[in-house]
């Protein structure tokens, strides 16, 4: 427990220590401590409840499935915050930032862990709702730090378009309420997750079916579901790198496990038969992701900003995901659940490394990078390997999930695996044709190596390399004990 | 016609008060629809927030779930009084207060209006089964005030307008969550007004950025990024 309130706790004192502070390099380093003191608590955390068993409570509940979320984004945010270091610095010397700018995104980095870390261990739909909304209000400045035009436009689209999609959502909360009022006593326990699963067969089963589809359209905005997507190329490529980086690889994690939580209640409700089919949901979840996955995968091609080129490839990823915990199955469910995982670290990796090779071409334009390798082959090779693992090559991690996932498609609807193979050829076209002139050819003249801390990035992809590899024991077991609390049965 | 009268007739006193709010709330989105005065807009904004306060107080004496009456506090306090506040403020200090923000074909949007109304009651229809007589078509009109507010967030082109049309949706919902489900727990609703304080607090500073930057708030004019670059 006291792991817990540490956990919670650092983010949110620390953004508002990071609130007060004037001094911009003093914050930056602050930034640093503070999210690796947030790893460690999660880390003990993540101990504690893989040894004790979930924990439940009033306010909280944590099993194996959260706890690991939990850990990735402290990770990732621990990574991004040193490669941030160096990379807002950049900015704030070359006066793209000013210092009271520089305190309101500090500031609002740990808010916004705050908000995913709360919207991945409350118990409550209700709050799990509030901390999501959250996370959009605590990002929405960040879009638009450089306050030019574009960006702007690009986070009052952001702002709109997901508050009008998570409205969706609150009002499916409230349907679930209104089912649960009559099956869990007291007002205040009818929300909680843990005893809504333990009501979950004498839920009507035609209130939840409707409430699902609101509950899918609001976090399915923010998830990036095609045709809900319009948003998030523009939020990922007009605000500063690191922003882009967990945005894309931890907030629409959070947004999913929404879906993922809410799914398991409907399936149980649905199972007892009822108007509606009983894998309504999974249907839903189906089409909606393998819709994402090619639509997105064909939109890479038409791309000329690195930033929203990896954007859409989130969007192909989250796809992915969706329809995977839309089959359902242990298999699918273990693979979505790797792929989770190596696509967060991928994809920050690989912002990480688009930040700093368009800081060092002076563009995000992708006809006007050129060289990177020549000119900085630490980034050069960041980007290329990054963008090899992204695309399913083996042996990295990608390639093993999705392997996973058409493992688990060929078993029970092996006519859907044709769709996901032209997708993952399509993606792969469309991310090479970009990729290979920018990081190969020539050095423009005049190009000057920048200062980049390249560590996060060769850690990323080193824990990539190392789950394609060989899954290590704890891990997979970890895995098995979440499959089994979403799908029933586990893997292993 | 006696369907009608089995579900209505037999209400008591208060029961038909909440339903004639009802119908007021979702009167009052459509006259939000057509309004292109700003300052009318905001006025009719908190009128809105009005009635939910009423409606709430009602629902509290009718079920007696006096915690109730702590939401309708809440919502006379944020969108009566703050929002509206806010929202005049900044649009006199943008110096828009008097704008109009005039629908392109009010005729259209009115008629599309009308027709969202009647599929927010087709899908709701499989709910009311389970619902009881009174929070019948609750579920239904707080739908279709999220909807109109939806159509709204469309049709405008000021963004102080599309504001009001956001804060509009949260009323919609808040609307179901009192009469449908007698409120959501205390830890909800208090989020959920805290999102909605920071949400228009951040709205505030957004105008004047989109202002900075395109020297307007028609959002019309928000328009670079694109699906594709040609």
């Amino acid at each position: 427990m006291s792991a817990l309130f540490w956990t919670l706790l650092t983010p949110l004192a620390g953004g508002l220590l990071l609130a007060l502070i004037p001094g911009t390099r003093l914050a930056a380093r602050l930034n640093i401590l503070i999210s690796l003191a947030g790893f460690l608590f999660s880390i003990w955390l993540a101990n504690a409840v893989l040894r004790q068993g979930a924990l439940d409570n009033q306010y909280f509940y944590i099993d194996a499935f959260n706890v690991y979320l939990v850990a990735l984004t402290n990770l990732v945010s621990f990574t991004t915050s040193v490669f941030s270091r160096t990379y807002m610095l950049h900015e704030f010397e070359i006066g793209r930032v000013s210092e009271r700018q520089m305190r309101l995104y500090h500031a609002s980095f740990q808010a916004f862990m705050f908000t995913m870390l709360l919207a991945l261990t409350t118990n409550n739909l209700g709050v799990l709702w509030v901390a999501l909304e959250g996370a959009t209000l605590a990002t929405v400045l960040l879009v638009s730090l450089y306050r030019t035009p574009a960006s702007v436009e690009a986070a009052w689209k952001y702002f709109i378009l997901c508050g009008v999609g998570i409205a969706q959502a609150l009002f499916g909360t409230v349907l679930i309420y209104l089912a649960a009022a009559k099956v869990v006593d007291g007002p205040d326990q009818a929300l909680l997750w843990s005893s809504l699963i333990r009501h979950a067969t004498e839920l009507e089963p035609t209130v939840m079916g409707i409430a699902f589809v609101f509950l899918l359209v609001g976090y399915g905005t923010k998830i990036g579901l095609v045709p809900l997507h319009n948003w998030l190329p523009d939020a990922h490529s007009e605000g500063p790198t690191p922003m882009s980086a967990v945005l894309s690889g931890l907030l629409l994690n959070v947004a999913l496990y929404a879906v993922v939580r809410v799914k398991v209640l409907v399936d149980g409700a649905l199972a007892g038969g009822g108007e509606h089919a009983p894998q309504l949901a999974g249907y839903l979840m189906m089409s909606f992701g393998l819709l994402s996955f090619i639509v997105a995968g064909l939109f890479l091609h038409r791309q000329r900003d690195i930033k929203r080129l990896f954007s859409y490839s989130s969007i192909e990823h989250m796809g992915l995901m969706t329809f995977a915990f839309g089959l359902g199955g242990p298999l699918a469910t273990f693979g979505a659940l790797l792929h989770m995982t190596v696509h967060s670290l991928t994809k920050s990796a690989i912002f990480v490394t688009v930040g700093q090779a368009s800081q060092l071409s002076g563009t995000q334009s992708i006809d006007h990078i050129r060289g990177v390798i020549q000119t900085q082959p630490a980034v050069g090779w960041g980007l290329l390997i990054g963008t090899l693992a992204i695309a399913g090559f083996p042996p990295f991690g990608v390639f093993t999930s999705e392997f996973l996932l058409l493992s688990a498609t060929m078993q029970t609807l092996p006519w859907l695996t044709i769709p996901l193979l032209v997708g993952l050829g399509i993606a792969f076209a469309g991310l090479f044709r970009h990729l290979h002139p920018m990081v190969f050819g020539n050095r423009p003249e005049g190009l000057m190596p920048i200062k980049a801390t390249v560590w996060p990035v060769v850690l990323h992809l080193a824990l990539v390399l190392w789950l394609g590899l060989s899954i290590p024991d704890f891990l997979a077991h970890w895995f098995d004990q979440a499959t089994i609390l979403i799908s029933g049965s586990g893997l292993l | 016609m006696s369907g009608f009268l089995d579900t209505y007739a037999y209400l008591t006193l208060t029961e038909q008060a909440i339903l004639t709010l009802a119908a007021m709330v979702l009167v009052s989105s459509f006259a939000l629809l057509a309004q292109s005065r700003v300052v009318a807009t905001i006025r009719l904004f908190a009128l809105q927030g009005f009635l939910l306060v009423v409606v709430t107080a009602l629902v509290a004496l009718n079920t007696q779930e006096y915690h109730l009456f702590y939401s309708a506090g809440l919502t006379l306090l944020l969108k009566v009084w703050f929002v509206p506040w806010l929202l005049t403020r900044q649009a006199r200090r943008l110096g828009i207060l008097r704008d109009l923000d005039s629908l392109l074909r009010p005729g259209v949007v009115l008629i599309a209006a009308g027709a969202l109304v009647i599929f927010c009651y087709s899908v709701a229809l499989p709910i009311q089964r389970f619902a009881e007589s009174i929070t019948r078509d609750a579920i239904a009109i707080s739908l279709a005030v999220v909807m109109l507010s939806m159509l709204m967030l469309i049709t405008r082109r000021k963004a102080i307008t599309q504001v009001v049309g956001f804060m509009s949706m949260e009323n919609g919902l808040f609307f179901g969550a009192v009469t449908a489900t007698q409120g959501m727990p205390m830890v909800v609703e208090l989020g959920v007004a805290f999102d909605v304080l920071i949400a228009a607090v951040v709205f505030g500073v957004f105008f004047f950025h989109i202002r900075d930057s395109i020297e307007s708030l028609d959002v019309d004019m928000l328009n670079q990024l694109t699906e594709v670059d040609e």
